[in-house]
């Protein structure tokens, strides 16, 4: 088991390597330098100028510098811990990040608690009731919630909260416990506006998830064990629950590979119509006043949020599955 | 035929001198003859056929994509003629009586009235004027498609009257016109995108999956890591780098490729795993014994086998570039106007006050909704058609 967490964890380094390349040619592709904007834009607005601070920013970034020196200075920088520096907040990018990364993450936690919770009943029932309209009809349900815009319904979810629970319109808790410690209150008002986002991203996710639980569920029902379980005379709930359900399970954790991602995106979507304080709305903001290193930061911050959920993943898979153990491959 | 003599000694080996016709023995029957004879893309109609949802969809967005040809006909109204004296106007219902007497379908006047006190926009119904509803009547003069300029609508009002069936928005523009007219861009975004990463999956896929190694192994690391990426974050990031001084047009073309250049993987992956069971087949072999280069084997041979698979899939991931363009348009970064799409109707529909107060904004949402839906279910009915020897 140690060795095989080690190898996932040397393989998981190749990767954030590529993905840090992908995103520096992102962060780059705008025409121009930030600096010479940046500057233009202060004197458009009839600002002076202060040379001590562009000399500072062109250290920084080393703008003077080519393309691949400056790819390097901003890997080691985030190797050490330096994100960088936002242009728009004046701040090092570490010190905007803080706490939205931990919501990310909250939000993203409880929606896939919730696509697992409503995907497994449906996903069980739908695959040993095949064909029947009960199958049908929440296929159907879970195709809607796949169908239906993300951000529009979570317009609509946030307006109802409103009207009819009360619930304060926009963010992540009652605006009395912004910039608060954490207490036992402000945990509890975050809960009561959580669950908007969660259902809203997690309605998209699970029909995604219902469909591939109820197929590998299927497939492992048709299998000879089943009959031979049933043969014996082993209640039909029994057989069901003793060994394909186990089997389906497995799926069930190593997915959590491919619905991640959907996660991230959704709720960077959703966050920004909620204007939730995560990830979303200050990406969103980043890439729009082109402030390109915060965007890409948070980029880069999802993405290995990503690789982390996958690599969680695959480790309570290989806890649970020793064929994965011993093979000693990656479960994708 | 006499039959064979016994001699005292040993049988005599004995062989009819008739010819043989092979179809004496089994004849087939014509039902029989025309299935095996048939073509795989005939099996596959005819498989196809029997998933009902899936004909109907079909045949659903088959109309809609026909829509595109002739919206200008069949809006009741042009994309971006204004009506200032309805501003935010709810939509019209259509009547077919009035005070019990049957008149045929029409709609009322409206009364409008400012509300001092909230400053609303307060429209109600005025029942002493009626309207007819007439069809194949003239409107508003468009230019068809460059070819010459027309008046015919579908349907519209009697002279005098306003009909907005689904409200008007915030320049008192028709949202039903709006909505047909967005279909447009909405619907071809997808067929756009879906052949960018068409090509692109099939090309990168088929090289990896027919050579493999080491370019099998660097295709599949990428392709590992583009779907380990969170997609809408990538497209805003994507979206947000194209200038800004770029036309609404060009913008449309960047906001295709950026759809198409990350949705390629899935397709690949298919092509990869498929071509490297085929690259082993006899047929595969004879025809690099022949002298057939990669590109005519690959292209020739080994896709034809698995075309129908591609493009039910194909098929099942253009709900997702549909719905990409509509989050980032109604982000801002995605199209923009006078470009009109259903992303970007809904960009109006962005605030809570648009729920609250003129909900009839969201309506674009529904085409939406539908079109997901009916490419849904018509792509798993392509799906179980793809392999019709099942």
């Amino acid at each position: 088991m140690l060795g095989y967490i080690v190898r996932r964890l040397f393989i998981m380094i190749p990767t954030l390597l590529a993905i840090s390349v992908l995103v520096f040619v992102i962060i780059e592709l705008p025409p121009g330098d930030y600096l010479e904007s940046y500057v233009a834009e202060l004197q458009s607005q009839g600002e002076s100028i202060d040379p001590k601070r562009i000399e500072f920013l062109r250290q920084e970034y080393g703008f003077d510098k080519p393309m691949h020196e400056r790819y390097i200075h901003w890997v080691w920088g985030m190797v050490q811990g330096d994100f960088g520096y936002s242009f728009e907040y004046r701040l090092p990018v570490r010190d905007v990040v803080g706490d939205k990364l931990f919501l990310t993450v909250i939000v993203s936690f409880f929606t896939v608690l919730f696509t697992w919770i409503m995907a497994f009943p449906i996903g069980v029932y739908s695959a040993t009731h095949q064909y029947s309209w009960g199958d049908y009809g929440l296929t159907f349900i879970g195709l809607l919630g796949l169908a239906t815009p993300n951000f529009l319904l979570a317009l609509v979810l946030l307006y109802l909260a409103n009207v009819w629970f009360g619930t304060s319109i926009g963010g992540l808790m009652d605006p009395q416990y912004l910039d608060q410690p954490w207490s036992w209150a402000k945990a509890q008002s975050v809960l009561e506006h959580l669950w908007i986002p969660v259902v809203v991203v997690g309605t998209s996710g699970t029909a995604a998830m219902i469909r591939r639980l109820r197929a590998n569920l299927l497939d492992e029902l048709e299998k000879q064990y089943v009959i031979t379980a049933r043969a014996k005379g082993l209640p039909p709930f029994r057989a069901l629950l003793k060994y394909p359900l186990r089997m389906a399970l497995n799926f069930f954790i190593s997915d959590i590979g491919s619905i991640l991602p959907s996660v991230f995106s959704g709720t960077a979507l959703v966050a920004i119509v909620l204007s939730l304080p995560t990830t979303g709305p200050v990406l969103l903001a980043a890439l729009q006043s082109q402030d390109m290193y915060l965007a890409g930061s948070f980029l880069m911050f999802l993405a290995v949020l990503t690789v982390i959920g996958v690599l969680l993943s695959d480790l309570a898979l290989a806890a649970l599955d020793p064929r994965i153990r011993l093979q000693g491959g990656t479960t994708r | 035929m006499t039959p064979p003599k016994a001699d005292a000694g040993a049988l005599r080996h004995w062989v009819s001198e008739e010819p043989f016709d092979p179809y004496s023995i089994e004849p087939l029957s014509p039902e029989q003859e025309h299935y095996y004879l048939a073509s795989q893309w005939q099996l596959m109609w005819w498989k196809f056929k029997r998933h009902r949802l899936g004909v109907a969809c079909g045949v659903f967005l088959l109309l809609m994509y026909a829509s595109v040809l002739i919206s200008e006909f069949l809006a009741p109204y042009n994309l971006h003629s204004r009506h200032t004296e309805f501003i935010y106007a709810p939509p019209q219902s259509v009547h077919l009586f009035h005070e019990g007497e049957f008149i045929g379908p029409f709609v009322y006047g409206t009364n409008y009235r400012l509300n001092m006190e909230n400053l609303r926009r307060e429209y109600t119904e005025n029942r002493s004027e009626i309207y007819r509803i007439g069809l194949f009547c003239r409107g508003d003069t468009y230019s068809f498609w460059g070819i010459g300029r027309g008046s015919l609508h579908l349907i519209c009002v009697a002279e005098g009257g306003s009909m907005f069936l689904l409200g008007t928005d915030r320049l008192g523009r028709d949202v039903l016109s709006r909505i047909i007219y967005g279909a447009r861009i909405s619907l071809t975004i997808g067929l756009l995108g879906i052949t960018i990463s068409f090509v692109l999956g099939i090309v990168i896929g088929g090289l990896a999956g027919y050579y493999g190694g080491v370019l099998d192994l660097l295709v599949q690391r990428l392709i590992e890591i583009l779907q380990s990426f969170p997609h809408i974050p990538l497209w805003m990031a994507l979206s947000a780098v194209l200038p800004v001084t770029w036309s609404p047009l060009l913008i449309f073309f960047g906001i295709t490729i950026i759809l198409g250049l990350l949705d390629w993987t899935g397709l690949a992956r298919g092509v990869r795993s498929k071509l490297l069971a085929l690259r082993e087949e006899d047929y595969c072999m004879a025809a690099q014994l022949m002298g057939a280069r990669t590109p005519r084997i690959i292209g020739r041979h080994l896709v034809p086998g698995f075309m129908s698979h591609l493009i039910a899939s194909a098929t099942l991931s253009i709900p997702t570039m549909v719905l990409g363009e509509t989050a980032l348009s109604f982000l801002g970064l995605g199209l923009r106007p006078p470009i009109t799409s259903w992303g970007v109707l809904l960009n109006e529909a962005q605030n809570i006050n648009v729920v609250a107060l003129y909900p009839w904004l969201m309506l674009p949402v529904v085409p939406v909704v539908l079109i997901i839906l009916a490419f849904s279910f018509f792509g798993d009915g392509l799906r179980d058609a793809a392999d019709p020897y099942k």
